[in-house]
């Protein structure tokens, strides 16, 4: 097959991903949304009054959810024959620019929901999930396309490839911890005042939810440690400094020493709940803030995005 | 504790304006325009540091201080836990329910079941005490020892930094292929030493370049790949060893390490005086203005009389679309052009300020004509003629010697054992008492959780 056949390949197992992603994406949302019921139950101890109180009938909707995790499954499968379709057409690792970068992170992200889903039982996340994949995607095919080109020499290099896949892996494990802590402080929120929405109450109760944050970020802290090692040593062989301050290594030192310090605040001081979720927010804004605003406005010398 | 929670959350705050303001390390000219520009503001944040943030004291207080707790913590740590670790793990607490996952056996065989629990113990290969009525069992020291060996390495790490940079040299130097390099101070461009590092540190290489390749995209003219030939030898009269080096591979000599860094052309012209004498003759590097490598320099000649300057243009492919200038097209040199300015008069050198070689300064000076110039073609200016001969190739070789990387790469490595150790390790305890009943129960550091999993899997080989 030649290059622009991979191309193709590509782009087709991106548009399919997202086909994949939007039927997940439904599916989830009814899974809950039609597994909601009201009866009446008495209240008070009298038994005077009646209320219509809200329940979770799963049993007619379970199977939408496990359509939703088929959807996913495909979903990443596809996007993973993309992904790859893309590097081949390219001749290199598919991480040479903006859109790669995109098709890559996406990727890392829904492998690490499907690793939640088998090991921590994660299906309620799938709503969630499945629309950020949703947006972006969408961002990379509308905003970002590039056609494939070769790399240029000083990123011809096996550490440049390890430093950006455990990076972008790492990415995907943070971008997901931020979603359990996000949800975690709108539950707690809700619950502290209104009380857990009808849709919600499904999902975990919050501690499994300040429990399993905590788990990502330890689980995925030495191989963001080992990311950037990777790249100093990548720098060090093409810059000649493995250190040189440029403002996306600076942001990455960011990153870690703030997801250092959410693991200290959590092993060390004994922080819980909600300051630990707007902690672990805070580090995961950090990588965010690099991925975006250093690869499209920042100067320095990682200027690949290809924009 | 809160304190380096503290520190380390300011140490991230710290490296921001470090991010986004310009450094003076990295590029002293934006950090020029900046303060121009702000003027007060600009000169506040300079006065503060804020364009040398990492080497500024402000940012230096804030890691060496948690260095300094960091250690204080560590040390007794250490000492704490290799006692720890050699002693018997501790007798059961008189409460056993009172731990985390309580479990009784009723009506078992005692002799039996601890013949059984002690070899799961085993299996699992928990360190034991083991008395006439009870059994302590303790695993998973992994995890305090990762954490301690993380942090302790964290500072291998940072003499590792520290050595670097106190007996560093880097240094650029542009040349053309056939010129030879000797590692000496003068043959640079550029230098800059370690605090403790001397000149006459300078190890003994001398290259050769033989060489240059560079290959070109011509999809969208980006560059593929490039490739340097060098003779190098050390020390300086030893035999030459051919060696390629590439962008992504550096000539390593120990600590020394040599880069390629950029390229460009110099192109070859001969100028002649009206008596037709050579006056200048061979390559002058230019530099590149963009990506397709149209690169300016300047020819200057101050003893022709009169004096005499070129300003050129060497365009690699040429390329002229209506109404617009000369440019390339492609950063091959297929159809090279060479276009000069001919300018005559007083070129400044002596003046004492210093000026770029790239460019001529023609604030005094009078135009003679321009031209463009196929290779081999000449130009008369009036004072003689200027012929261009054909072009070569330069490279900006980077030497950076830095013994301190190993150390760094060093420190780093075993923080990521660490790291690994410490975060996936879990430390925890079980007790087993022989009373009237079989009492099981434990403790677990982190992750009661899978205690309570190990503790059922203990119970059902005891009791089955
Ligand atoms: C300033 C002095 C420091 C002190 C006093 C300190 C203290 C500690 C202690 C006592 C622990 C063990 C927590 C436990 O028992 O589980 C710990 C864990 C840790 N420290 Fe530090 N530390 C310091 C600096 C640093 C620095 C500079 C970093 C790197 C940025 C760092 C990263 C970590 C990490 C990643 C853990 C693992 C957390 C965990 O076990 O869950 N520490 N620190």
């Amino acid at each position: 097959m030649s290059a622009t056949n991979w191309g193709y390949l590509s782009n087709y197992g991106v548009y399919t991903a997202m086909i994949f992603y939007t039927v997940a994406f439904v599916s989830h949302a009814i899974e809950f949304s039609f597994a909601i019921k009201s009866e009446p139950v008495l209240v008070g101890n009298g038994n005077l009054l009646e209320k219509n109180k809200t329940v979770f009938d799963f049993t007619s909707t379970r199977q939408s959810g496990r359509l939703g995790s088929v959807m996913m499954v495909l979903a990443t499968a596809s996007l993973f024959v993309g992904d790859v379709a893309r590097g081949i057409s390219a001749g290199r690792a598919p991480l040479g620019n903006m859109y790669e970068f995109s098709l890559s992170g996406g990727l890392a992200f829904s492998l690490a929901y499907l690793l939640g889903l088998y090991k921590f039982k994660m299906r309620w996340l799938g709503t969630p999930v499945s629309f950020s994949l949703l947006l972006i995607l969408g961002t990379a095919i509308t905003l970002l396309y590039r056609p494939s080109a070769p790399l240029v020499p000083a990123l011809k290099s096996t550490w440049l490839v390890i430093h950006v896949t455990t990076a972008i892996l790492s990415g995907g494990v943070f971008l997901l911890a931020n979603c359990v802590a996000g949800l975690y402080l709108f539950l707690e929120k809700a619950e502290r005042t209104v009380g857990r929405p009808k849709y919600l109450a499904q999902l975990p109760s919050i501690e499994t939810l300040d429990q399993l944050c905590y788990r990502l970020v330890a689980l995925v802290f030495p191989l963001w440690t080992f990311a950037i090692i990777a790249g100093a040593i990548w720098a060090e062989s093409a810059w000649g400094h493995y250190w040189s301050w440029d403002p996306k290594e600076t942001w990455a030192l960011i990153t870690w020493i703030a997801y250092a310090a959410y693991l200290h605040a959590r092993a060390t001081v004994g922080w819980k709940g909600r300051k630990a979720a707007w902690l672990c927010i805070f580090a995961g804004s950090t990588f965010l803030f690099n991925y975006v605003y250093i690869n499209v406005w920042g100067t320095g010398r990682h200027t690949y995005s290809g924009l | 504790m809160r304190t380096a929670l503290f520190l380390l959350l300011l140490l991230a705050i710290a490296s921001v304006p470090g991010s986004l303001l310009p450094q003076r390390g990295e590029n002293p000219v934006a950090v020029d325009n900046f303060i121009l520009k702000h003027q007060f503001f600009g000169k506040l944040l300079d006065s503060l540091k804020f364009f040398d943030v990492f080497a500024s004291v402000w940012f230096s207080a804030i890691y060496i201080l948690l260095f300094i707790s960091m250690i204080g913590c560590v040390i007794p740590r250490t000492f704490q836990h290799l006692k720890l670790v050699f002693k018997a793990p501790p007798d059961a607490p008189k409460f056993l329910d009172k731990m985390d996952a309580y479990s009784v056996i009723e009506g078992a065989n005692h002799a039996e079941s601890k013949e059984l629990a002690l070899k799961w113990f085993k299996s699992k290969r928990y360190r034991l005490k083991i008395a006439e009525q009870e059994i302590s069992a303790e695993k998973g020291y992994l995890r305090e020892s990762g954490n301690l060996l993380f942090h302790l390495s964290l500072i291998i790490l940072l003499l590792g930094i520290a050595f670097g940079s106190l007996f560093s040299t880097n240094g650029e130097a542009i040349l053309n292929i056939g010129d030879r390099f000797l590692n000496t101070p003068t043959s640079y461009d550029s230098i800059s030493y370690g605090r403790l590092q001397s000149p006459a540190g300078l190890p003994p290489i001398a290259l050769t370049i033989k060489d240059f390749h560079a290959t070109y995209n011509p999809v969208n003219n980006a560059p593929s790949d490039y490739k340097l030939q060098v003779m190098a030898q050390n020390p300086f009269n030893a035999p030459g060893k051919p060696i390629t080096i590439k962008v992504n591979s550096p000539l390593t000599y120990g600590a020394t390490k040599i880069y390629l860094q950029a390229n460009g052309y110099s192109p070859i012209v001969t100028v002649r005086d009206v008596n037709k004498k050579v006056i200048f003759s061979g390559p002058t590097i230019f530099l590149p203005q963009d990506a397709n490598l149209t690169s300016s320099g300047a020819i200057k000649l101050p003893d022709a009389n009169p004096q005499i300057g070129f300003a050129g243009t060497y365009v690699p492919t040429f390329s002229q679309r209506f109404g617009q200038a000369i440019s390339s097209a492609y950063p091959e040199s297929l159809d090279p052009r060479l276009l000069l300015g001919v300018w005559k008069g007083p070129l400044g050198l002596d003046s004492g300020i210093p000026q770029s070689v790239y460019k001529l300064d023609t604030s005094r000076m009078v135009r003679l004509g321009t031209v463009a110039l196929k290779i081999g073609e000449s130009y008369n200016y009036g004072f003689g003629t200027v012929t261009f001969n054909g072009y070569t190739q330069w490279v900006n070789l980077q030497i950076v010697h830095d013994p301190g990387k190993n150390l760094a790469l060093l420190g780093a490595l075993i923080a990521l054992l660490g790291l690994i150790f410490s975060l996936l390790g879990r430390q925890r305890r079980i007790w087993i008492k022989f009373g009237e009943v079989i009492e099981i129960a434990g403790l677990a550091k982190t992750r009661v959780s899978d205690l309570e999993v190990e503790i059922k899997e203990l119970l059902s080989r005891i009791n089955p």
